[in-house]
């Protein structure tokens, strides 16, 4: 009896030893983005473009700039295609067209990331002989619209069936209720879904390696190659220079605190449980 | 939810086919990938031929494209990544549902949550100047002392390789694996549990015998589930695994997986060597549809026999 219940502590205290080692990697990888982070931003950090080697200051508001550029573009690609798809999976899901895109939905956010850049590479990059924003604009789109389609159709089957049908017994189109109902009814949760979404691919980095490429200069047009925050930590981190080194931890402050940020603001803006 | 049925009506229909239109754009989408994937292939396995495509040796100048070193990297890297990130991830997900009080397992939760979040570059530098030096100067060496006999952990130190891959990867899919398994234990009958517990086990009797073994699949589906994130993970591994084509016994060697071949040298590739690459991204797509199509036939077999 007294080895069982010896057992029993051990067991259950190797259980919450190893729990906790889950979370040793958040609290460390935290700690050093802040701790070497921190010293690098000054308001110059944000606001200039990268000194060269040796000298000092420069920042990286040339990525800063193309990551805005970016995610803008992405969103109007996949909002409205994201939330169409999302409808039809929630509105229309008997219809065998709807059943078949749940497959490729969930095919499609389950390919990797740089498997989706390499087809934006094929599909942009290479007939127009060159990397641009268009091209990592392509690439962002196809994780993010996949991403909005299953939220929405999460967000809008929550709504009860009978808000549909007492729009419908108004004599109202069944297109009307769609929009005017079911979907202002849930403008908060699908913005959530969207906020969640920008969250998502603000840090993606492989699909922009060869479709927007790097840049060392503001914004030039979108078909031109375009800096972005990822990647920019990319090219400074694996760079043999020191001074670049941190502004890798600089960029790496500035994306948590974008990405984290996001996921807490969604903490306190998600749709508590309806009542009733 | 059954839809509800209407009348016909102009508004509907026009409604309807520009989703539609939205339906038949994602399927292109991804019937493109294919093709396009394909396309981008063709030429390597015009020139190469599908035997020497299979080869061992990766040297773009010497013009050999064996592709098997990347394979070999992708499936060390994250089996290995499997093997340190389950225990883990089930003693987080019992921890969350069956020991902790309510609100430190839902603040628990939440930051295993937060681990998904934080971007793949930023492990990635965080590897780079963090885990590596630490894997160089303390794991590894011990590591090679004491169990250097085995060949998996013999061999020169860079600090780079696969095993700095392989924990990066881990703690990458902690989260995804945690999540399917809290969901798998929660779903557990209490009177099975009660059950347990009145025949006069333990309580770490009860959560193996009842909780941990009655979910076998389901921890099962949530390893696949974390070894098809750990296989198309890129940045990360791409900065920690040292980007060189070799198949090695030693986790201490630098290697390279599919996905980091693809990262690292698609921008400077052209010609065979971009086509070759190709082949590379398209075996990784083929290989992360398998892996989806058995998780849902697997997930569909499940259902039924509830």
């Amino acid at each position: 009896m007294n080895t069982r219940r010896w057992l029993n502590r051990l067991f259950l205290s190797g259980l919450c030893v190893l729990a906790l080692i889950a979370l040793v990697p958040l609290f460390s990888v935290l700690f050093y983005v802040v701790s070497h982070g921190a010293p690098s931003l000054t308001p110059e950090f944000f606001t200039s473009l990268p000194a060269p080697v040796g000298d000092p200051g420069g920042g990286i508001g040339h990525a800063i700039l193309g990551s805005v550029v970016l995610i803008s573009m992405c969103s109007l690609i996949s909002i409205p295609l994201g939330l169409g798809m999302g409808i039809l999976l929630s509105e229309y899901s008997q219809k065998p067209v709807s059943r078949l895109l749940g497959v490729v939905v969930e095919l499609l956010s389950s390919i990797p990331s740089i498997v989706v850049g390499l087809f934006a590479y094929a599909l942009v990059v290479r007939p127009f002989k060159g990397f641009s924003a268009h091209a990592g604009a392509v690439a962002l789109s196809m994780i993010m619209i996949p991403l909005i389609a299953r939220t929405t159709e999460e967000m809008l089957k929550l709504v009860p069936r009978s808000v549909r049908e007492a729009g419908l017994a108004l004599g109202l189109p069944k297109a009307r209720v769609i929009l005017s109902i079911v979907l202002k009814g849930s403008v908060r949760s699908l913005t959530v879904g969207v906020i969640l979404a920008v969250a998502r691919i603000a840090g993606e980095t492989a699909p922009l390696l060869f479709t927007a490429f790097a840049s060392q200069h503001w914004f030039q047009g979108l078909s031109q190659p375009l800096a972005s925050i990822p990647v920019q930590i990319y090219t400074y981190a694996v760079s043999p220079y020191e001074e670049w080194h941190s502004k890798a931890w600089g960029g790496a402050l500035i994306l948590i605190l974008m990405v984290l940020g996001l996921n807490l603001v969604i903490r306190f803006f998600l749709p508590r449980r309806r009542d009733g | 939810m059954r839809d509800i049925p209407v009348e016909k009506n102009l508004v509907d229909l026009y409604f309807r086919r520009v989703l539609y239109g939205f339906a038949i754009l994602a399927f292109l989408l991804l019937g493109g990938m294919f093709v396009f994937l394909i396309d981008l292939g063709l030429p390597a396995f015009q020139e190469v031929g599908l035997l020497n495509l299979l080869g061992l040796e990766w040297n773009p100048p010497l013009k050999s494209f064996g592709i098997l070193p990347f394979i070999y990297g992708t499936l060390v890297s994250s089996l290995l990544a499997l093997l340190l990130a389950t225990p883990v991830s089930v003693a987080a997900a019992l921890f969350l549902t069956e020991i902790a009080p309510a609100r430190v397992g839902a603040i628990f939760g939440f930051l295993v949550e937060m681990l998904a979040a934080i971007p793949s570059v930023v492990y990635g530098l965080w590897g780079l100047f963090v885990v590596i030096p630490w894997l160089r100067t303390s794991v590894e060496p011990f590591l090679r002392g004491s169990l250097g006999f085995i060949p998996l952990f013999s061999g020169p130190i860079y600090g780079v390789g696969m095993l700095a891959a392989g924990m990066i990867l881990s703690i990458m899919i902690t989260p995804t694996i945690t999540a399917i398994c809290k969901e798998v234990f929660r779903a557990v009958p209490r009177p099975l549990k009660e059950g347990v517990l009145a025949l006069g086990s333990t309580r770490s009797e009860m959560l193996w015998i009842g909780v941990v073994s009655s979910s076998r699949s389901g921890i099962l589906g949530a390893m696949i589930l974390g070894l098809s994130r750990a296989l198309g993970e890129t940045m990360a591994v791409t900065m920690v695994i040292g980007n060189t084509a070799e198949i090695s016994l030693s986790l201490f060697a630098p290697h390279q997986t599919m996905a980091s071949a693809v990262a690292s040298e698609v921008a400077e590739a052209t010609g065979t060597h971009l086509s070759a690459l190709g082949v590379v991204g398209l075996v990784l797509l083929l290989i992360s549809g398998c892996l989806f199509l058995f998780l849902r036939i697997s997930l569909r077999k499940g259902g039924d026999s509830k």
